[in-house]
């Protein structure tokens, strides 16, 4: 496969990274690393899949590889359970101000179906594949992490949120 | 009837057929709870895409254009498969079309790739030999787009071969290939530049034991490669500058 054909996907890599890992530097590191995996790799491709899904695919197992090597991180290492209970009619006590804050509270792997279904527009088929889980699990993450995020943003409207995004 | 969660994010994702979204809208209707939450997951992915659709028309950073090329660089001559060559200059082709620093450098890479494929090639080391030089011209400057001249480098003790069309950035790429007595080959690589180019002097890279000296001559990039003492590759470099400029 011509690595010029990964090199087309690059944007949307780095949209989803910056999604999925917040900064653009540590984003840029995650599409930097799954670039070179994939050219690695390249001949595991099979020629006639869908080549967004195999370099998601690949992204999906450096994010992981990264989030390993980074347990000290809480906001990596977050478990769901973990979570401060959120009260929804309580707002003066959200803290949660725009979208990208309350991205990055969310379990990674809710983060990352929520990112590859609303953002990158993949089928739960295609998630399923990229993330190497069952559909069912995939429509799980995605239920409970839409509700998660919804419940964190009420209060801090996400419009003008927005703004602050440049 | 109540939708499920299910058909519930398939209408906020829009993947519904007509009939199931009427029926889930005729739903949210009377259940303001639902339509609320439907509402509001809506509203993530429009805020999702605000916020990040932006990323898609920054300038890629040059470290993940070239992701592959370091790497590459150092197998150039023993890259001599079909797979590394069209990899490569696909690759490096990219750098050139958006890249002006590296373009030079990518052109004389592609250029040492192209000689480490071709010239040790016995069988079919050319696709028009030198006995039909003046369609192999012609044809070669049609579809590069310029009017190409082979040198000749009798005086210099190689002979021209042939020629081949190669892809390259932004078209057809000429690659016109000489020997020696001893059946050494040197290649002389021309490519059309996209936009306005400066003539550059002379510029020298080594690929591995491929040895290049390319330049810039109006709208034509040049790149003569063979595996030749340093001296020796300028010697023949220049006779070929001054033939195509008299």
């Amino acid at each position: 496969m011509n690595p010029e054909r990964i090199a087309e996907h690059i944007p949307r890599l780095r949209r989803y990274a910056r999604a999925l890992a917040g900064d653009q530097h540590a984003a840029d590191d995650l599409v930097q690393d799954t670039l070179e995996r994939a050219i690695n790799k390249r001949h595991l491709w099979r020629p006639g899949s869908d080549l967004r899904a195999w370099l998601f695919a690949i992204m999906h197992n450096v994010f992981v590889n990264q989030l390993r090597s980074r347990q000290a991180h809480p906001e990596d290492a977050l478990d769901e359970d973990a979570l401060p209970a959120v009260a929804p009619t309580d707002g003066a006590q959200l803290e949660i101000r725009d979208l990208q804050s309350a991205l990055a509270l969310l379990p990674p792997e809710q983060r990352e179906v929520i990112l590859l279904v609303g953002l990158e527009q993949l089928t739960y088929a295609e998630a399923s594949h990229a993330l190497g889980i069952p559909i069912g699990t995939v429509m799980s993450r995605l239920f409970r992490g839409r509700e998660r995020l919804r419940l964190l943003v009420i209060g801090a409207p996400l419009v003008p949120a927005l703004k602050i995004v440049r | 009837m109540k939708p499920s969660d299910n058909e519930l994010h398939a209408y906020v994702d829009d993947r519904l057929d007509p009939e199931s979204r009427r029926a889930v809208e005729a739903h949210l209707a009377q259940a303001p709870e639902d339509a609320a939450r439907v509402a509001a997951y809506r509203e993530q992915n429009a805020a999702l895409h605000a916020a990040f659709d932006p990323v898609l028309d920054e300038p890629v950073p040059d470290r993940l254009r070239h992701v592959g090329a370091t790497r590459r660089a150092g197998r150039v001559a023993v890259a001599a498969g079909w797979l590394a060559l069209g990899a490569a200059i696909g690759w490096f082709a990219n750098a050139f079309l958006t890249d002006r620093p590296h373009a030079l450098v990518s052109f004389s890479r592609q250029a040492a790739l192209a000689h480490a494929v071709y010239s040790p090639e016995v069988r079919h080391p050319v696709e028009v030999g030198a006995a039909e030089q003046e369609h192999l011209v012609n044809w070669l400057s049609k579809r590069v787009g310029a009017k190409l001249r082979a040198p000749v480098l009798t005086a210099e003790g190689s002979e021209l071969v042939g020629g081949r069309l190669l892809p390259g950035e932004g078209g057809a790429v000429a690659q016109f290939m000489y020997q020696d007595g001893k059946g050494k080959r040197l290649t002389l690589y021309v490519s059309r530049l996209a936009g306005k180019q400066r003539d550059t002097a002379f510029r020298f890279s080594q690929e591995d034991k491929v040895s290049v000296f390319y330049w810039i001559d109006g709208t034509l990039g040049y790149a003569l490669s063979g595996e030749l003492p340093k001296a020796d590759l300028l010697g023949v470099a220049t006779a070929v500058y001054k033939q195509i400029n008299p």
